[in-house]
């Protein structure tokens, strides 16, 4: 707490009344002085489940990690609007580390960054870096890969719902992903998207699952972060895959499986790369491969020979074995977008913004 | 009178007279009445109460920054506080105000993209005036629909609240999308050309809160010392008393609306020329509905929603702070907003009863 060394009468006459505090403070400052202190800033609540939960787990796994060389905070539901940058802002001051975890915080911790030179950032699924601005991302496709193989054999009307945040290339990768393993093992099989244009909105979530389950949908996957869609499910008699965090508890019957992300590993090394002055302002983008992206529990209702075929595509998928967005690979009007044989490189990847066949409707562009 | 009770109960006793001491007096007891019971819910939280009111109320606002970003904060609030302080004068329900300002952010980045290629002098006052147009448009829709088709204004302005929130998404996914970026529903950043002038150094206070403050005085002239101001007054007090004396309902209606949606407009467009800096989806977290509270805790009195806008503004930075300095949860932000409000309504019965204690 700096803010009491600062001389002026305000402050001193706060000195004077909370004495007592900053004697606190002061001891607590003094035996905190050689941890790293690491910070962390969510877009939405904690809460049980979903993005944000999933990276408190991993924040949590840093601290277990790393024990007493290291020491965090976090903000939750903080609006990506004009509020980010102070409170960006206000933790680059008495923090070494920050964690920004969504996209719409991109240019707030460029801002902040450009103030605070010492500091190190690292943003969450964006594309610009600076010298001390790191990206980082998941290859949440991988998972939606395995959900879609899963998805082509348990389902019986053959339509499946997706309910969309927004329809940026992070979330269109995982549409196409999933729909490119639905018709690997079930080509009559369709997607119906409904966007929501937000990343949390329980009611929303629910109303959009709703909606599909109303249109033939037996199988529910989001791309949101609230367990909502898979209470749905289950309230409804469907089945549903999870995302962000094992959600199985929210809808035990519907619940088959789910893409996970996983970021404790990468917190940890992010926080040890510090501690040892090896931090760089890169870009990461890991999968399945990097233990980034994970699969939950499979359901009991999954066939064991169709757990196994998922089980093998996962495999094949860390090892390079099986790339996922490699021709020949038809568009929506089914002409051929990528030809036999080519694979989409990660440029081709981040910009994606068309469908691939099998999904119906438009792509809001 | 009959007075059962066993217990020695209160009791509540019309005055005569609404009491002008407790008008005044009945925010601070609010205000005490939150402060006692967040200090009670930082003990029952395990906080020390001084540090937990200290952080929450006075550590925000300790340097220059804060005090800035207090500004940075209110000034949304403020705009379209006072904006929706003269509908609600009149009786005309506006809910619309964060629909207005959405709006004034949407065009006022179309503007500012449009502007800012030009390379004019004048390109940062076009799109601050092309925002504040645009809202008033916006609040013009349930103005003509109340005054031709004798609408509801509280439905059509919530409905078009929605519009505008679609629409802001549809042109930030769409035509207002930065070309180079990836996709992602966000504009290009805006050039100095078309961003609001910083009037505090070091800071992000911008040109919204003077211009703010300038609506908080401009209101007050007008409805206290103009006559519009008083016909304005005297239709939300009595409408059929406002028609005998022969002035234009219709005319007040749109006179309301339009000046609250020319305020809220330019609300949007500061939040996108200033402190934001592009047009986002995330402009408002609701600025336009806290402004419905912020006028109400003010008393629709232009000076009362000037210093409650400030009190909202401090509380949700309370929120932040507490969450950043004592690893309080979020909801204890919330928490005093709610409490705050509560207490004020609570304490408003006391101007119009007393209190008799005991048994009669």
């Amino acid at each position: 707490m700096k803010i009491f060394l600062k001389r002026t009468w305000l402050k001193r006459a706060a000195v004077a009344a909370f004495s007592t505090l900053m004697s606190t403070t002061a001891i607590m400052a003094g035996a905190a002085e050689d941890k790293l202190k690491v910070a962390f800033v969510y877009v939405g609540p904690v809460g049980e489940a979903g993005w944000t939960y999933g990276h408190d787990e991993g924040r949590r796994e840093m601290l277990d990690k790393l024990g007493d060389k290291v020491e965090s905070t976090y903000v939750e539901s903080v609006s990506e609007g004009a509020d980010a940058v102070r409170v960006i802002r206000k933790l680059a001051k008495s923090n070494d580390l920050i964690f920004t975890t969504s996209f719409g915080y991109m240019n707030p911790t460029l801002k902040v960054a450009k103030q605070f030179p010492k500091v190190k950032f690292n943003h969450a699924t964006g594309y610009k870096r600076s010298k001390n601005v790191a990206t980082y991302a998941a290859r949440f496709y991988e998972g939606r890969y395995v959900t879609g193989l899963i998805a082509g054999e348990m389902t019986q009307s053959n339509v499946i719902g997706y309910v969309g945040s927004f329809p940026i290339p992070e979330v269109v990768q995982g549409i196409n992903a999933f729909t490119l393993g639905l018709r690997e093992t079930n080509p009559d099989a369709v997607v119906k998207v409904v966007w929501i244009n937000s990343w949390y909105d329980p009611a929303k979530e629910r109303e959009a699952a709703e909606a599909l389950i109303a249109q033939g949908a037996d199988i529910i996957n989001q791309h949101t972060d609230s367990p909502a869609p898979v209470q749905a499910a289950q309230d409804k008699g469907v089945l549903a895959f999870g995302y962000d965090t094992d959600m199985t508890r929210f809808g035990p019957d519907a619940h088959l499986t789910g893409s996970l992300v996983h970021w404790g590993d990468y917190y940890t090394d992010v926080a040890k790369s510090v501690l040892n002055n090896s931090w760089t302002a890169e870009d990461v983008w890991g999968g399945i491969n990097a233990g980034m992206v994970k699969m939950a529990p499979y359901s009991k209702k999954i066939p064991a020979d169709v757990v196994a075929a998922a089980e093998k595509a996962r495999t094949d998928i860390a090892s390079g074995e099986l790339t996922i967005f490699e021709g020949p690979i038809k568009a929506q009007d089914g002409s051929i977008k990528v030809a036999s044989g080519v694979k989409l490189n990660d440029g081709e990847i981040l910009s994606m913004n068309w469908y691939v066949d099998g999904v119906e409707g438009e792509l809001p562009q | 009178m009959l007075s059962v009770s066993p217990l020695p109960l209160p009791r509540l006793e019309r005055r005569q007279q609404d009491s002008q001491l407790l008008r005044y007096l009945s925010p601070v007891l609010a205000i005490g009445l939150t402060l006692i019971s967040g200090a009670l819910i930082f003990l029952w939280q395990g906080q020390d109460p001084l540090v937990g009111l200290y952080t929450f109320f006075i550590l925000p606002i300790s340097d220059s920054y804060g005090i800035a970003e207090l500004g940075v904060k209110a000034a949304p609030m403020l705009l379209c506080a006072i904006g929706l302080s003269v509908c609600f004068r009149a009786n005309v329900w506006n809910i619309g105000a964060e629909g207005q300002l959405l709006m004034g952010a949407l065009i006022g980045s179309a503007a500012a993209l449009y502007f800012m290629e030009s390379g004019s002098r004048f390109a940062l006052l076009f799109t601050v005036l092309a925002g504040a147009f645009a809202g008033l448009l916006w609040a013009g829709i349930p103005a003509v629909l109340k005054n031709h088709f004798n609408t509801n204004e509280i439905l059509t302005t919530i409905m078009l609240n929605y519009i505008a929130l679609n629409l802001l998404l549809w042109a930030v996914h769409g035509p207002l999308k930065d070309p180079n970026g990836f996709n992602f529903p966000e504009s290009a950043l805006f050039t100095e050309a078309v961003t609001l002038p910083i009037v505090l150094e070091e800071t992000r206070l911008h040109l919204g809160l003077p211009i703010g403050l300038l609506a908080v005085v401009a209101a007050w002239v007008l409805l206290s010392r103009t006559f519009i101001g008083f016909q304005l007054k005297v239709v939300g007090l009595d409408a059929s008393a406002g028609r005998f004396a022969g002035y234009r309902e219709k005319r007040l209606v749109y006179f309301a609306l339009l000046i609250c949606g020319a305020l809220a407009g330019l609300a949007g467009v500061f939040e996108v020329t200033g402190p934001i800096g592009q047009l986002v989806p995330q402009v408002s977290p609701g600025y336009g509905y806290a402004a419905i509270i912020v006028a109400f805790l003010g008393r629709l009195h232009p000076v009362g929603i000037a210093l409650t806008s400030f009190l909202m503004a401090l509380v949700f930075m309370g929120g932040e702070m507490g969450q950043m300095e004592l690893g309080l949860p979020l909801a204890l932000g919330s928490l005093f907003q709610g409490m705050l409000l509560f207490y004020l309504l609570a304490c408003d019965v006391l101007i119009h009863f007393k209190l008799r204690g005991g048994r009669a």
